[in-house]
């Protein structure tokens, strides 16, 4: 009993030296039309309550690059927006820091804006922790996903095959039905115990033979 | 007669495994240095090879959907015909076991045809038939003549 109890709180001491790191969300990847609007969203969990001094702060990376610019932060209970680099009068901050959503908009994407963005969101007393990736692809038409259309066909065509089949016993039963009830009428109450005793073929060996 | 039984169930099962080797190994088209099938394309650069998943157009996934299908309905109508002969009355014929491997050998030749004309998107030129594209040719006639002998056979008690 008393070493559960020892065991469990060296498990709640260990979890406890834990909480001082903040664990950041973005999306794996984001696929967008050219000319459309894509919302790259960025959460943050943290063992602390959300503090007024919560920042996040958005960098970019085009495909190919070497290093990051920095195009969005919040600091201090206001957004600063870039307006000199490549996303000026495009970015858009529609997060709620107070709910810790980071998320910006960019409108109108490009070709150009292939690449990574990293969101770093920090919740003093709780900064330590690691940005977090999403990767933006910009496509002019979507692409289908691998297997959509396999998986469609393949439905649909089990799909009529049950179908089928379950009309075809649908049916027979229903004519037995309608003939068992016809026949019911037709003779009254008089049993005739003639049902019963038709199969008495015993399963032997089955042959086959082909004939025309 | 029960050479018979056991030829026929041979035929079925041979077109069987041909779909399922035809299917899952990767062979379609290839070249000394790459080979690719219906899932992945691999090539080998410098004794290391790789593999990348197949392009994901419209076709190759009809073709992939085609070739399950054909081993589905080629494993259900063995299943049948099971089924069909402890059931069947005394000279009833296998008229669904036929009809549905009647089906999976034009699910197999759609899948082929289909392969064959529109192969030009996704294969390069340099390419050539292997021989899993070959034996999705073979199983289509073999699952069709299986099918054909399984509509014309009368069950004897």
């Amino acid at each position: 009993m008393l070493s559960v109890l020892a065991l469990t709180s060296m498990v709640l001491l260990g979890i406890a030296s834990q909480t001082t790191a903040i664990v950041v969300y973005t999306s794996w990847e984001r696929h967008a039309l050219v000319g459309t609007d894509v919302r790259l969203s960025c959460s943050f969990f943290s063992w602390q309550w959300t503090s007024p001094d919560v920042t996040f702060s958005w960098h970019y990376r085009p495909d190919g690059a070497k290093d990051s610019i920095a195009i969005f932060h919040y600091a201090g209970g206001a957004p600063y927006v870039d307006n000199k680099g490549p996303f000026r009068d495009r970015l858009e901050f529609v997060g709620n820091p107070s709910r810790r959503d980071g998320s910006i908009l960019i409108k109108n994407v490009d070709f150009a804006d292939n690449g990574t963005f990293t969101c770093d969101a920090k919740n003093p007393p709780d900064i330590a922790g690691r940005p977090s990736h999403v990767r933006l692809l910009v496509f002019e038409k979507v692409p289908v996903q691998a297997g959509v259309i396999t998986g469609a066909i393949i439905g649909v065509v089990l799909g009529l095959l049950i179908l089928i089949v379950a009309i075809y016993y649908l049916m027979r039963f229903l004519v037995a039905r309608r003939v068992f009830s016809l026949s019911m009428s037709k003779h009254g109450k008089k049993g005739k115990g003639k049902e019963g005793s038709q199969q008495k073929q015993k399963p032997k060996v089955p042959l086959v033979f082909i004939s025309f | 007669m029960l050479l018979l039984l056991l030829g026929i169930v041979v035929l079925h099962v041979a077109a069987l495994v041909l779909l399922f080797v035809s299917t899952i190994v990767s062979a379609w088209v290839g070249n000394p240095n790459s080979s690719s099938d219906l899932w992945t394309n691999c090539t080998t650069l410098n004794g290391e090879s790789r593999c990348d998943p197949a392009d994901t157009g419209v076709w190759i996934q009809a073709v992939q959907a085609l070739m399950i299908l054909s081993i589905i309905f080629c494993f259900l109508s063995l299943f049948l015909f099971f089924c069909q002969l402890f059931t069947l009355q005394k000279g009833g014929r296998f008229f669904l076991t036929g009809v549905f491997q009647i089906f999976a050998s034009l699910f197999v030749m759609s899948g082929a045809i289909i392969y064959t004309v529109m192969n030009s998107e996704w294969v390069h030129e340099s390419e050539s038939y292997g021989f899993s594209y070959i034996l999705a040719w073979v199983a289509f006639p073999l699952a069709f003549i299986s099918g054909l002998i399984y509509v014309i056979l009368r069950k004897r008690e």
